[in-house]
């Protein structure tokens, strides 16, 4: 497939207005409203059969049909652009480099489900993004694509960036909303759902900044032409991730019948592993998933066949890993992370990913014993499923899954009394104990 | 409110750890901050102008460096809730500094894309140049070291943040380079973000 949404941006000056109108912008905002009713653009999205790409694959058309349109506050999109996912540099190129297409989103999204305000909430590291963003919304506004009566429809719009400060969790959609209203960005109860009691209190639609990306493609060609690219239920261009132990690391755009293989090994993707070395594993959808194996790696790339293959998709972060790779480093790795960003609402999550982080690293020095094995597997059950939000089974995956088709390195280490398997890149001492 | 004879309420047990936010010299904003701000708070709803928290710590830590107890009661002031609540924020988000830092702080992904392409031996690095353990400032009061997780350029590991700006691919081998080319040209010493082909 031909790159669609990062087509240009290794182009000069691809961020900038005029680059945008030259490649046909904001056609599809002007067609929308000149030519189809709020309604109808949610029934184009739902045909499109466009799921959501921050994680959990929900379609999108169905998610703005639950917004609540009976209430009589206002409306809002909340668009997450926090990108904290381990593995996961997606989002940042569109925003950088084709700013001007996920503005377009936000302006069809704020149209199809009734609002005037579309907040971008932008992980606090990505300053110098921001920046281009707020730009490209200062010029798309001069020139009338966004403020008020767009287009001579009567239709107002405005888009806000919302810079955070440093947090995984406000990637969470309740957490960002709690954030935006100038809280601690912890999770809410749910239901009711943001689309019903969102920011503010008032209905609002959460979604990632591709799927946004997503929707003037889908307006200007067609919700066939969206579904007919890549397998059945799984349709549109997908941007992946990838990082680790591959030669050419970065972000690719692909149809989802991808294989991992194909995005690993493949010419025009990361042409295989570096220094010749074999390939151990692949966490294909972002840190918070199952862990996959090289047997695996025919699966489809697609939210169905990683799905199948025994994981999930998520943020299609794929982090590779060859054989010098020691999977309990790698769970101590994560779960320091974990354990770092929990958000400390929920007590299994709070006090467990704490004391998960303890043993790995107790065992990672040569300082475990058997029974820590059981003790890792019922501490992740007592977090797993436990949370308001799904923080908690994020977590404990690393885990779980390095102990399930690992298990004998944790008893090497146990039995040993040290890591045998200190790769070259690892510190020499262990630090940062913090 | 009733006491038990035998409890210890003066010891340990009754005690709290709780230090409070230490109130540094006495603050406001700068005319051009604060009208910067006043402009920020129009985006969100009249009554909903708690949502500018962070824009305006963020406008705080610029002036000032870190974040003081005056500070946060000033920002308090502004957008009508109490210092309380502005204190709950600042404690929970990793980029606001309640200490002062160097000149430049240096936060080193330490996640696992990053991990596995040397950033533990950065980290190594850094804290042998400038005798300093992660969280702390050097003797110059230069360079603040920080441990950080994932900062979402993973293909480009090791990632450090260098206050708002980026190095990437930051090899353990050239971190004295580095420390001596933020010395002598400051940020324009960085490689800054690959996706910006124009620089070039
Ligand atoms: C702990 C946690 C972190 C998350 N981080 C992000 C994130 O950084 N970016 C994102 O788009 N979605 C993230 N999500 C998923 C969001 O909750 C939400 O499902 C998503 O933004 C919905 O958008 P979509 O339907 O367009 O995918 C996270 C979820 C959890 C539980
Ligand atoms: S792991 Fe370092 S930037 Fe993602």
């Amino acid at each position: 497939m031909e790159p669609i949404i990062t087509k240009h941006v290794r182009e000069p000056n691809s961020f900038t207005l005029d680059f945008y109108l030259r490649h046909g912008g904001y056609e599809s905002l002007k067609k929308a409203l000149a030519s189809h009713t709020p309604d109808q653009i949610i029934e184009m999205v739902k045909a499109s059969g466009l799921r959501g790409r921050g994680g959990a694959g929900f379609p999108t058309g169905m998610k703005w049909q639950f917004v609540d349109k009976k209430s009589d506050k206002p409306r809002y999109i909340a668009c997450n652009a926090d990108e904290s996912e381990p593995g996961t540099f997606k989002d940042h190129v569109i925003m950088e480099r084709n700013p001007h297409l996920l503005i377009e989103g936000c302006a069809i999204a704020c149209y199809a489900i009734g609002a005037r305000i579309a907040y971008i909430y932008i992980r606090g590291e990505f300053f110098h993004v921001q920046h281009v963003l707020e730009q490209a919304i200062a010029d798309a506004r001069t020139r009338g694509f966004l403020g008020t009566n767009v287009f001579g429809s009567g239709f107002d719009c405005e888009v806000y960036v919302h810079r955070g400060a440093g947090a995984y969790e406000a990637g969470e959609e309740t957490a960002l909303l709690e954030s935006l209203e100038g809280k601690r960005a912890q999770p809410r109860n749910k239901p009711p759902f943001p689309a019903v009691v969102g920011l503010y209190g008032c209905p609002t639609a959460v979604n990632n900044v591709e799927t946004l990306a997503n929707v003037p493609l889908i307006v200007q060609h067609g919700p066939e032409w969206f579904a007919a690219i890549g397998p059945e239920k799984n349709g549109g261009p997908k941007l992946y991730s990838i990082s680790g132990h591959v030669k050419r690391p970065g972000v690719y755009e692909a149809s989802m019948d991808v294989t991992l293989k194909e995005l690993i090994y493949g010419e025009q993707y990361c042409q295989g592993m570096r220094d010749g070395r074999t390939l151990k594993a692949v966490i294909p959808g972002g840190s918070s998933v199952p862990i996959l194996l090289p047997e695996h790696l025919d699966a489809q790339a697609s939210f169905d066949g990683v799905l199948k293959a025994g994981s999930m998709l998520g943020s299609a972060g794929a982090i590779v890993l060859d054989d010098t790779t020691c999977m309990v480093w790698l769970a101590e790795n994560l779960l320091h992370f974990y354990r770092h960003e929990s958000c400390g609402k929920c007590t299994p999550c709070r006090e467990g990913t704490d004391w998960l982080h303890k043993i790995l690293r107790r065992i990672e020095h040569g300082e475990g014993q058997m029974r820590d094995l059981d003790l890792l597997a019922s501490i992740g059950a007592q977090i797993g499923g436990k949370t308001l939000c799904a923080f908690g089974d994020a977590a404990v995956t690393p885990v779980l899954t390095t102990l399930k088709h690992f298990r004998h390195e944790y008893e090497a280490h146990i039995r040993d009394g040290r890591c045998s398997q200190v790769a070259d890149w690892r510190a020499r001492q262990p630090i940062g104990a913090h | 409110m009733s006491f038990h004879p035998k409890m210890a309420y003066d010891a340990t047990f009754h005690k709290s750890s709780r230090t409070l936010a230490d109130p540094g010299p006495a603050f406001v904003f700068t005319p051009e901050n604060r009208a910067r701000l006043d402009a920020i708070v129009l985006r969100y709803p009249a009554d909903r102008k708690r949502s500018a928290v962070l824009p305006a710590l963020y406008l705080a830590q610029s002036q000032q460096g870190y974040i003081t107890g005056n500070a946060m009661v000033h920002i308090a002031g502004i957008l009508e809730i109490t210092p309380a609540d502005v204190e709950d924020v600042v404690t929970y988000y990793t980029m606001f500094y309640t200490k002062p830092v160097g000149r430049f702080v240096l936060s080193v992904c330490r996640t696992l894309s990053c991990a596995v392409n040397g950033a533990e031996r950065v980290v190594e690095e850094i804290c042998a140049k400038l005798d300093i353990a992660p969280g702390q400032t050097d003797a110059t009061g230069t360079f603040t070291l920080i441990e950080a997780e994932c900062l979402g350029a993973c293909d480009r590991a090791p990632v450090i943040m260098v206050n708002d700006a980026w190095q990437e691919l930051q090899r353990p081998e050239d971190v004295g380079a580095l420390l001596d080319a933020l010395r002598a040209h400051g940020e324009a010493a960085l490689t800054g973000c690959h996706h910006v082909v124009e620089k070039k």
